[in-house]
């Protein structure tokens, strides 16, 4: 077995959200991307699962632009997941 | 093995909109009061409230109370209990301006008074015409409800217990309720966490379908705990649904798209409205058109290679005319069901949206069982608030608001409450028995140490699709047979589960086979007390007996885990004040 990423199991429960949309956006783009991002963009993720749900809602659905870049670079892989059963 | 234990006057378990004005209730009575949530507080599922709190203010229009109690009564289908529910009606206004108070952004009139604005099934004398009773913050009513109470909470000193389960309730020998068992998610570890008082505030459990606008946090934790430790649930054969979630996902698609020329298919491409209801088609009621978005897929009609959605076309209406009326939904359509709607339809099913059972309560919190003689009384100890309460105000159908109403107003009541018990009881902490925490231990040490057996997402997976398919917006007595027998199965299926992760550190598997243990316990008790409901009220719908049965029905069903036992108490038809509203045909 690989060994724990504690990183990943935590911000893994912090995807968990009061809004479904977001528990299916977070979790969907968890499973593609997080092995690929360097430590600076993990810091950058754990910053944006502290903003309130229909914050981050508005930067899933692109009605808002984050204002720090790393943000921003992460709410746009965000916003290419597809959580649908036809996908 | 010694468990670590900590004593608090009271333990609220569930940090949404009734658990926090619980706490907020128990906290400014210097009482110590611990809220464990298994998420921070503001990211409750009460954040997803959109639509507003309702209450009888009558800032733009004449409204009173009364009204309000004659809506909620009939929106129940008369299954409602009319004291909780004159209660409910008449601490409406009183909760509402509170919150106002401790400075919830709620939207203005003009002349500074809290804007309201009209909402399905309110109404002004008696069902004459549409009422001006719904206080809302924008579109972020349950959103601002959070904030401000968690606000408060902070300034009174509430202690928080973030990213904690409660895992069991522990009972002494004279069924009293002396804490709970929690996990702490950062350590894995166990403690007993005693108290005096032990309020349950989980929320609803609407994961126990496939088709579900609950967020993953919604598994009726408070009612696997109370199931497990021998107190009934009640009224769990009535769930609301929304005709049309996106497939597979659960996400909303607003009515209005039907509402701007949009209409239903079957997989034959057929518009299948037109046969059940050929006048109004797809603008028909929402039971109607579940009713027959159901019957489509039950006959074998439905699309997708499991012939388990319908399709919602809209491309006729042109890019140009959704983009304009229909804002957002493109965008929900894309992401959510990966379709553009200007050239494909939507798949959409039937999806649950609320819990109108759970664990049965008096007005003031209190939770009570059957005393042995035909009445009832409370387990000392034990409180519940919120969508996990079934006190029971909503009877077999809720109103739209009416659900922060009651998170306002039951929190409150139960704090309030327990402030009253805990001050007439001496107040010292009783001894817990010698076997606290066992059965939590031994459920976790099965865990700990199976080597095989099934994943948990398997047998979730099968829990709600058996849910959808069986016991759904529109129920047959053959599915409802089969469905009992099978989730019997999954029960059993869900003892001999095992997690492949045996680490403690925010292990999400582990947490994830202790929901799946309240899951089985609330879908367990949905589809036996619907099986067992012969006739057709507010959400409970079934083909076999389309009409509602005052004679042999009007009573609320409880459910019990030992031997899966059904029992039924009568509905409290008399208001605490005023004349009964005797039950009428419900009709809009």
């Amino acid at each position: 077995m690989s060994p724990r990423n504690p990183t990943l199991d935590r911000v893994r429960w912090r995807c968990r959200r009061g809004m479904l949309e977001l528990d299916l956006v977070l979790n969907a783009f968890l499973e593609r991307d997080f092995a690929t991002l360097d430590p600076r963009k993990v810091e950058a993720l754990c910053a944006l699962l502290e903003r309130p749900d229909p914050e981050l809602l508005d930067f899933v659905m692109g009605h808002q632009e984050p204002a720090e870049a790393d943000e921003r670079e992460l709410v746009g892989l965000m916003r290419t997941v597809n959580t649908s059963i036809a996908a | 093995m010694a468990i670590a234990k900590r004593q608090f006057d009271a333990i609220v378990v569930g940090a949404g909109g009734s658990g926090m004005r619980a706490a907020l209730e128990l906290a400014e009575a210097n009482l110590r009061v611990a809220v464990l949530s298994k998420v921070f507080p503001t990211r409750s599922h009460t954040v997803a409230a959109q639509g507003g709190v309702s209450a009888s203010l009558g800032n733009d229009e004449p409204d009173n109370w009364h009204w309000h109690m004659y809506d909620t009564v009939k929106g129940s289908d008369y299954l409602g209990d009319q004291d909780a529910i004159e209660f409910m009606c008449r601490k409406a206004v009183e909760v509402v301006v509170e919150l106002e108070h401790y400075g919830m952004p709620f939207d203005r009139l003009d002349n500074g008074k809290i804007y309201q604005r009209p909402f399905g099934g309110h109404t002004s004398n008696y069902g004459e015409r549409p009422v001006k009773r719904a206080c809302a913050a924008a579109d972020r009513t349950g959103h601002a409800m959070l904030h401000t109470l968690y606000q408060r909470n902070v300034r009174a000193h509430t202690q928080f217990f973030v990213e904690w389960m409660a895992l069991d309730l522990i009972r002494n020998s004279e069924g009293d309720v002396l804490g709970v068992v929690a996990l702490e998610m950062e350590t894995g570890e166990v403690m007993i966490l005693q108290a005096k008082a032990t309020l349950l505030a989980t929320g609803g459990a609407g994961r126990i379908y496939a088709a579900s606008t609950n967020a993953f946090i919604n598994t009726g934790d408070g009612l696997g705990m109370a199931a497990r430790a021998g107190i009934p649930l009640e009224d769990m054969e009535f769930w609301q649904f929304h005709p049309t979630g996106v497939a597979g996902a659960g996400v909303l698609i607003t009515e209005g798209v039907r509402g701007e020329g949009g209409f239903l298919l079957n997989k034959n491409g057929e518009r299948f409205m037109e046969r059940y209801a050929p006048t109004v088609k797809d603008l028909a009621s929402r039971d109607v058109v579940s009713r027959a978005m159901a019957t489509e897929i039950k006959e074998g009609r439905g699309a997708g290679k499991d012939g388990d959605y319908i399709l919602l076309k809209l491309d006729h209406l042109g890019a140009e005319v959704i983009d304009k009326r229909l804002p957002g939904i493109r965008e929900i359509a894309k992401k959510f069901a990966n379709v553009d709607p200007v050239t494909d339809p939507i798949p959409v099913v039937p999806t649950c949206h609320y819990q109108m059972g759970g664990i049965p309560t008096n007005y003031q919190g209190q939770v009570v069982v059957p005393d042995g003689r035909g009445g009832e009384t409370t387990v000392r100890g034990l409180y519940a608030a919120g969508e996990c309460s079934c006190v029971s105000v909503h009877g077999a159908n809720r109103l739209g608001t009416n659900s922060l109403l009651d998170l306002l107003v039951f929190g409150k009541a139960s704090g309030e409450t327990i402030i009253a018990d805990l001050e007439a009881n001496s107040g010292s902490q009783q001894d817990l028995p010698k076997d606290a925490g066992d059965a939590t231990l031994a459920r976790l040490a099965r865990l700990d140490s199976a080597t095989s057996g099934e994943t948990i997402a398997r047998v979730g997976a099968d829990l709600r699709r058996t849910m959808q398919l069986h016991c759904g917006v529109f129920r047959f007595p053959d599915g409802l047979a089969e469905g009992v027998r099978m989730m019997k199965d999954i029960a059993l299926r869900s003892q001999r589960t095992f997690i492949k992760d045996k680490s403690r550190v925010f292990n999400t598997a582990r947490v994830e086979a202790l929901e799946l243990d309240n899951l089985v316990e609330t879908a367990l008790s949905t589809m036996i007390s619907a099986d067992a409901r012969k006739e057709s009220r507010g959400a409970h719908d079934r083909s076999d007996h389309h009409e509602r049965d005052d004679v042999n029905w009007l009573k609320h069903t409880l459910w019990f885990k030992e031997g899966n036992r059904l029992d039924y108490k009568p509905v409290k038809l008399k208001p605490l004040s005023v004349e009964s509203f005797e039950p009428k045909a419900r009709v809009y």
